[in-house]
């Protein structure tokens, strides 16, 4: 484990985070923390709880108890959209890009939450060149790959500077995987926090700074990534690959 | 001309037209109110046709009480009764969301046939005049009929409203925030947009565009509390033949359905008042999701 002081400012601390659906209880108090700048990378089977994790912190369940604090700030009761006016932006795993929206509608429609602005429209373009030509085309004509960029550039717009991506390379081919990698790598360098949910371990494993393991809807362990190697045997067995 | 044993005369048949896009005016209104308020909120609003009526009887007493004339009435109306919907959403609508439409459908059913049985308690079943403004008295002669200035000016209106709206919904930011929404509000709502206030001002949006017809009616026919749940089951057969929730099929549905009846009055009058029926069972029978809708 890491003291949590050696490193900067926490950016998102989770405590205690239970999360409902319906009558099923999926999360049984999970606890991570996310420091300023780092990327974070949650690993664990499918049904782990992963994508829960990222949706009870956005306020997207239909019950959760615990302890959620961004920059300082309680979440717990908070109304999805007034989460995501404090700066967290999620991009979910079936990417919801609107079909009815044009690509550029699309790319514009999330409000921006910042008073300084995002990422400006040119530097969106430069990392995804391909949305450029696209952005007359509708929103259901677009590749895996386009779908994946532009769900990413959409929230890059916003000003958000904490971002929780759920498996980004899902389905992918990898000439894209690598475009999405770069780009990521390159969010990290601007300062970006990054919470990443990723079943390719390789591709996370280049770009996280630390790794939470879940089982059964719990973290049963955290490490940084200088530590992988030593943890190759247990989580081999952890993740079944 | 004759056609169906009828012998047609051309001033017979330019009439039957003008009464057909008038009533097309306000199928095309109040059908789309309701394909705003479907894609929204997947509420088929049975109260409609009683905000409609409340529309008229709101011009009414703005005039009879305070004096504000026929052009304050065209705005104010819509506003009050608007405020009426939103208060209707908050009390009510969004306590059955996630539930089956069915129970949406049955509470605004219920609430038409109190608001109209409270209207009909008051004034009795029979109507009250109001005025034509006379800034839109008169009739222009256009050669080969008369074309009564009032008529005309509820077609200009209706596709007025009806045009800008769509013009709101497909070709602006609100517009694409109510598109998105429609397709998953929450993802909407984690992107930051109050989404919960955005389904209550939509719904008042729907409503004040049935209380727009109300008030653009309330000069040509009387303003009665019966008048809502005449046009309704019409209005009704437009929105299923022009798609659930489709905002371009409900305006274009409602005026071409509004010159068919008219159509069939002159040419056929004994299925005039069916003709609007038989036309959805087709519909239903060949596309289900409607002329414009997209299948499910």
């Amino acid at each position: 484990m890491l003291d949590a002081s050696a490193r900067s400012t926490t950016v998102l601390d989770v405590k205690g985070l239970q999360a409902w659906y319906n009558e099923s209880h999926i999360l049984h108090g999970v606890d991570l923390d996310v420091g300023e700048g780092e990327v974070v990378t949650l690993l664990g089977r499918n049904g782990a709880g992963k994508t829960t994790t990222l949706k009870a912190i956005m306020g997207i369940v239909g019950k959760r108890s615990g302890s959620v604090a961004f920059n300082g700030q309680e979440m717990i009761r908070l109304p999805i959209e007034r989460i995501a006016r404090l700066g967290v932006a999620l991009c979910p795993e079936e990417r919801a890009i609107f079909a009815s929206l044009t690509v550029k509608e699309n790319l514009f429609l999330p409000p921006q939450i910042a008073r300084t602005g995002g990422m400006s429209i040119e530097r969106i373009y430069a990392l995804f060149p391909n949305l450029r030509e696209r952005l007359s085309s509708g929103g259901g004509k677009l590749s895996g790959g386009e779908q994946q960029m532009l769900a990413i550039a959409r929230i890059l717009r916003t000003g958000a500077r904490f971002l929780m991506l759920d498996e980004p390379t899902e389905g992918l081919a990898p000439v894209i995987i690598e475009q999405i990698g770069r780009t990521i790598a390159e969010l990290k360098r601007e300062g970006f926090t990054i919470l990443l949910v990723e079943q390719n371990f390789r591709f996370a494993s280049t770009l996280a700074d630390r790794f939470f393991v879940m089982e059964h809807g719990r973290i049963i362990d955290t490490f940084a990534s200088a530590e992988l190697d030593g943890r190759m045997g247990m989580l081999h067995e952890a993740l079944g690959v | 001309m004759t056609l169906f044993g009828h012998v047609v005369s051309l001033p017979a048949l330019y009439g039957q037209l003008l009464i057909g896009l008038i009533n097309g005016s306000f199928y095309a209104l109040l059908s789309l109110g309701l394909a705003v308020i479907f894609g929204m909120l997947q509420i088929v609003n049975f109260a409609h046709g009683a905000f409609y009526m409340m529309g008229a009887f709101a011009a009414y007493f703005l005039l009879k009480l305070t004096g504000l004339n026929y052009w304050f009435a065209l705005i104010l109306a819509p506003l009050i009764i608007g405020a009426v919907g939103a208060v209707v959403e908050r009390l009510f609508l969004k306590r059955l969301a996630g539930f089956d439409p069915l129970y949406s459908l049955l509470l605004t059913f219920g609430l038409a046939l109190v608001f109209q049985g409270l209207f009909q308690n008051y004034f009795g079943a029979s109507g009250m005049p109001y005025a034509i403004p006379k800034e839109l008295s008169g009739a222009w002669n256009l050669g080969f009929m008369f074309l009564p200035v009032y008529r005309g000016w509820v077609i200009v209106a209706s596709m007025a409203v009806c045009f800008g709206t769509w013009l709101v919904i497909e070709r602006t930011k609100l517009g694409a925030y109510l598109r998105a929404a429609t397709e998953n509000p929450t993802m909407v709502r984690a992107f930051g947009v109050n989404v919960p206030r955005m389904v209550t001002l939509t719904y008042a949006f729907g409503v004040a565009l049935a209380a727009f017809a109300g008030v653009l009616a309330a000069p040509i026919n009387q303003v009665r509390p019966g008048m809502g749940v005449d046009i309704l089951a019409v209005v009704f057969a437009v929105v299923v033949i022009g798609g659930m929730g489709s905002i371009l099929g409900s305006i274009l549905t409602g005026f071409v359905l509004g010159v068919l009846e008219g159509l069939t009055k002159v040419f056929y009058p004994e299925a005039s008042n069916t003709v609007a029926f038989v036309i959805m069972a087709i519909v239903l029978l060949v596309r289900p999701s409607g002329l414009f809708g997209r299948a499910h």
